[in-house]
């Protein structure tokens, strides 16, 4: 393993996180606001001397960079900023307990949107960009980021494709161009592209412009955090759908949009995952416009909300603009089904990702097949393309794993005596960075009531769900760690 | 430049690698799914999965908006007609193929328009051509030309008894009485630039540049009596054999050629009908003393298997035949090999990667890149021509002003048909050809590359 690489990366990482801070710090000197001013800056000081550490350690860093060492970054990446992220909450006092202001960053970072949080619109604004801005962050990968901006060594080398593959979600991730730096200077662009047009929108809405950048972030990298305490409810229909429509947007592949720039429509709206991800909306916002019509006045509301809310877990975002805990039990169940979908791959959103279950239900259409015709060599295509016999392992081992942490998980939390559903939406809508769940856990309540077990169980659950668990994973196993 | 790559054997791994760490973007084309999942984890690239001859392979791996397409598998024919395929669909595109078949030796250079080839790579050819060279200036390990063949840099292992051994290279001149210049020195397998001040030791391997003219007074002084190669005896009847000894038979040498494979031995002395072709097995002892090995004055092993061609080159070192040639396949940086008597080696792999790099830098050379690159030393060091335009800094000041970086030398100037072996007080203008020695560690691709800033 190389550890000294390993740590120069963290080390950038470190140093791209005290920049991101920036932004949130003059907000608080604007406001006056000393409390929050000194916290983040004693916060910069401290990740500053830690990413100084980590500097002279990778300082002499020798070359060898595979596989195991790009999802070994990954994972630490992940917590240490998280740990250092966490700070400004936990040093301002605003979040008082080490472990609430953990869970809040991660939940920025890991784009979920749960809160521990009662009372959001108490908390200062510069802290209230600062996790908005996590999500922003944690939407494309922070690591990504770093590959766009800077050169980690040799030109010409191809580990940083395994950090790629560790941060960005989805079975089978590629570049989309020769070089790695502008593979990533293109996901980025189209990113900030879409999130100032979301922004744009929403300004013409009328909404304050802190609060238009915050739910334009929130959206963007499909996380869920909002500036009100009743999420997006009290604003305007206008503003309502604009959001709506962005989280869809944001829940697309982005490689979609790369083609889509290259003027090849054809392949585009061919792709067999966006046609899934457009039908799936499309059913679930009609059976659920129907169901919930006798709570609303007319069509149109009904239609709204039922859109909003489809969007919001389909991309796992996780605003709300109502409190669907209060739904018919058959739109409760379509909302929670959908929670296990999850939006595409190479989106900002989380979940299991549409493609994975293309490739499960092609698979398992395989087999049925095979068992009826055993001679016969069959192979499964996604996109007219056969896909390699090693991703369709990887996607069934990936299930596995995906149905295993949940039990395991539901198991610990279930500990603290809440319903099961309760815990388990809890459990879901963590691990598949949705946000709010239901009971309990609802729209309108939040995470606040759970042990702090429960609380580190789903920060693991969240980070293990970003980064697609096996970067997660393997920082527990042993054959990580131990030389042979 | 946006370049295509077919073929992800071992010519194609390092073009990847030496063309992508000059800032090329590059796609590779292979049919092997593990293949390019190898190379895409070690090097900056995309990879295509399919048939390089395929149209499209071709359009899926973007040959619309490429600038240059290398053909490189290991079939011919996919290479040829991968190159066709590309130039139907963009005739911009500048294409490379490699053609080793000798069959189709001839119609790959005459129909050249037909395939769309703009180079022919035959490695094979190639080595026997660098072979040739080598046995007619005996002496040398290693020749490298530059400016049209007016300047060379040939390479020398110091033996105890040379005259040069404990000697300080600026007394070099009064011994050698001709005027030439260590450019690099190879120690204990580490390149180093030298300075004056740098002392020769025994089992060192010096490059030294001189003009082509003085060689055989450089290697007369030297004290190595070069006795010109007359009887030339090949191991190993593969293609190399073949060019070589039609390379040889020009100059007037005498080839015999050992070969194992009646087959191949009644094919080669069909076609060869001035060589003498020896059907028996190179690797005995018994059989060589047989043949009387110490009566030939060049040896070249040209077997398949390295090792077989070490042990041949050791015993015929062994026989004190003057001039051992051994062609090595496995050569990147073997510096393992570095200590053994086995006389110059030559790796057609890497001859004909550097023949692509340099294509490629001459295609680019409108940006002020070197037009020609020699890599020196096992691959640590590099000799780089360019040829100096108005961009190029320090133009008329005498050398010994100019500060460059420790690890690049200016090494000869060449200003028109004369060439001129720098010295303190050497200067260029622009037009001149000047080559730059480099030790590898830094990434010289324009010539101002070279100063200290």
């Amino acid at each position: 393993m190389n550890y000294r690489m390993i740590m120069r990366i963290i080390a950038h990482i470190l140093g791209l996180e005290i920049l991101f801070m920036i932004p949130a710090l003059l907000i608080a000197i604007f406001n006056h606001n000393n409390n929050v001013v000194i916290a983040f800056v004693q916060t910069m000081i401290i990740t500053g001397v830690a990413a100084g550490c980590a500097w002279l350690i990778g300082r002499s860093a020798r070359k060898g960079f595979y596989a195991r060492e790009g999802l070994v970054t990954t994972g630490i990446a992940w917590i240490v900023m998280s740990i250092f992220g966490c700070l400004p909450f936990y040093f301002s006092e605003a979040i008082p307990h080490f472990v609430d202001a953990l869970f809040e960053i991660v939940s920025g970072f890991t784009t979920t949107g749960s809160s521990i949080l009662s009372d959001v619109e108490a908390l200062p604004d510069s802290l209230l960009y600062w996790r908005s801005f996590s999500h922003w962050v944690g939407g494309m990968g922070v690591l990504v980021f770093l590959l766009a901006v800077i050169p980690l060594s040799g030109k010409n080398e191809g580990y940083t494709l395994h950090i790629l593959r560790a941060e960005s979600p989805g079975p089978s991730v590629g570049k989309l161009v020769p070089r790695m730096k502008k593979t990533a200077l293109i996901l980025y662009w189209i990113y900030i592209g879409l999130t100032v047009l979301d922004f744009l929108f929403l300004l013409v809405g009328g909404m304050p412009p802190l609060e238009a950048i915050c739910t334009a972030f929130g959206t963007a990298g499909t996380g869920g955090f909002g500036v009100k305490n009743d999420s997006l409810a009290s604003y305007s229909p206008y503003l309502q759908n604009v959001t709506t429509v962005f989280m869809f947007l944001f829940g697309v592949n982005f490689s979609i949009y790369y083609i889509l720039l290259m003027r090849r429509f054809k392949d585009a709206f061919s792709d067999e995952e966006l046609r899934l991800y457009l039908g799936i909306i499309f059913v679930s916002i009609l059976v659920i416009t129907l169901n919930i019509l006798p709570l609303y006045d007319g069509f149109l509301t009904a239609l709204r909300h039922a859109a909003f809310q489809v969007g919001t877990v389909m991309s796992t975002t996780g605003f709300a603009t109502t409190d669907f805990d209060l739904w018919p039990s058959l739109s409760k169940t379509i909302l929670f089904i959908l929670m296990f979908g999850g939006a595409c791959a190479g989106s900002t959103g989380g979940g299991f990702k549409l493609a994975r279950y293309i490739l499960l239900f092609k698979n398992l259409r395989r087999n049925i097949h095979e068992s009826l015709h055993p001679t016969e060599i069959r192979k499964v295509r996604v996109n007219q393309v056969a896909v390699d016999e090693k991703i369709l392992r990887n996607t069934n081992a990936y299930l596995v794993a995906y149905v295993a942490i949940i039990f395991a998980t539901f198991l610990i939390v279930s500990l603290d005596g809440f319903s099961m559903e309760t815990n388990l939406s809890a459990v879901v809508a963590t691990f598949n960075n949705i946000g709010p769940g239901f009971a309990s856990v609802g729209p309108t309540c939040n995470y606040s009531q759970f042990s702090v077990l429960s609380k580190l169980v789903m920060i693991g659950n969240m980070l293990a769900g970003r980064l697609e668990i096996f970067p997660i994973l393997v920082l527990f196993s042993r054959g990580t760690w131990v030389r042979k | 430049m946006k370049i295509l790559v077919a073929g992800g054997g071992k010519v194609g791994e390092v073009l990847v690698d030496k063309l992508g760490n000059e800032g090329h973007e590059i796609t590779l084309i292979d049919s092997d799914p593990y293949v390019l999942e190898h190379i895409m984890e070690q090097y900056d690239v995309i990879t295509v999965h399919g048939n390089a001859a395929s149209m499209d392979t071709l359009e899926q791996a973007g040959v619309d908006e490429s600038d240059l397409l290398i053909a490189a598998t290991d079939a011919d024919e996919v290479n040829m007609l991968s190159c066709m395929t590309a130039h139907g669909l963009n005739p911009e595109i500048h294409t490379i193929g490699r053609i080793r078949d000798p069959e189709y030796r001839q119609q790959a250079y005459r129909m050249r328009d037909l395939f769309g080839l703009n180079l022919v790579i035959n490695p094979e050819q190639e080595a026997a051509i660098e072979i040739g060279r080598l046995l007619k200036y005996p002496g040398f390990l290693n020749i490298e030309t530059f400016a049209k063949g007016s300047a060379e840099i040939v390479s020398l292992r110091i033996k105890k008894d040379s005259q040069l051994v404990n000697v300080p290279l600026k007394k070099l001149d009064s011994i050698i009485k001709c005027k030439v210049l260590v450019c690099a020195v190879v120690r204990d397998g580490v390149c180093v630039i030298p300075d004056g001040n740098f002392v020769v030791k025994e089992n060192d391997l010096i490059y030294v540049t001189a003009s082509a003219d003085q060689l055989s007074t450089l290697l007369k002084n030297l004290g190595i009596i070069a006795r010109e190669v007359k009887h030339v005896l090949i191991a190993g009847g593969g293609k190399i054999s073949y060019y070589l000894a039609l390379e040889l038979e020009k100059i007037g040498m005498h080839v015999s050629i050992i070969e194992s494979d009646p087959e191949r031995c009644s094919l080669l002395a069909a076609s060869l009908p001035n060589a003498t072709i020896i059907e028996g097995d190179a690797s005995s002892q018994n059989f060589l003393d047989s043949e009387g090995i110490e009566r030939f004055d060049g040896m070249v092993t040209l077997t398949g298997l390295d090792e077989l061609n070490i042990v041949i080159s050791l015993y015929a070192n062994e026989k004190n035949i003057p001039q051992i040639v051994t062609k090595l396949s496995h050569a990147e940086n073997n510096r393992m090999l570095d200590s053994l008597p086995i006389g110059s080696v030559i790796s057609p792999k890497e001859l004909s990667c550097n023949s692509i790099i340099r294509y490629v830098r001459a295609m680019q050379n409108k940006q002020g890149a070197a037009i020609t690159v020699h890599r020196i030393a096992d691959g640590q060091g590099e000799a780089i021509e360019f040829i100096i335009d108005e961009k190029d800094l320090h133009v008329g000041e005498p050398l010994k002003d100019i500060r460059t970086k420790k690890d690049a030398l200016i090494v000869s100037i060449t200003h028109g048909n004369k060439t001129e072996i720098a010295s303190g007080d050497s200067s260029y203008q622009v037009g001149d050809n000047v080559v730059v020695v480099s030790n590898g560690k830094a990434t010289i691709q324009n010539f101002n590359d070279i100063f200290v800033d």
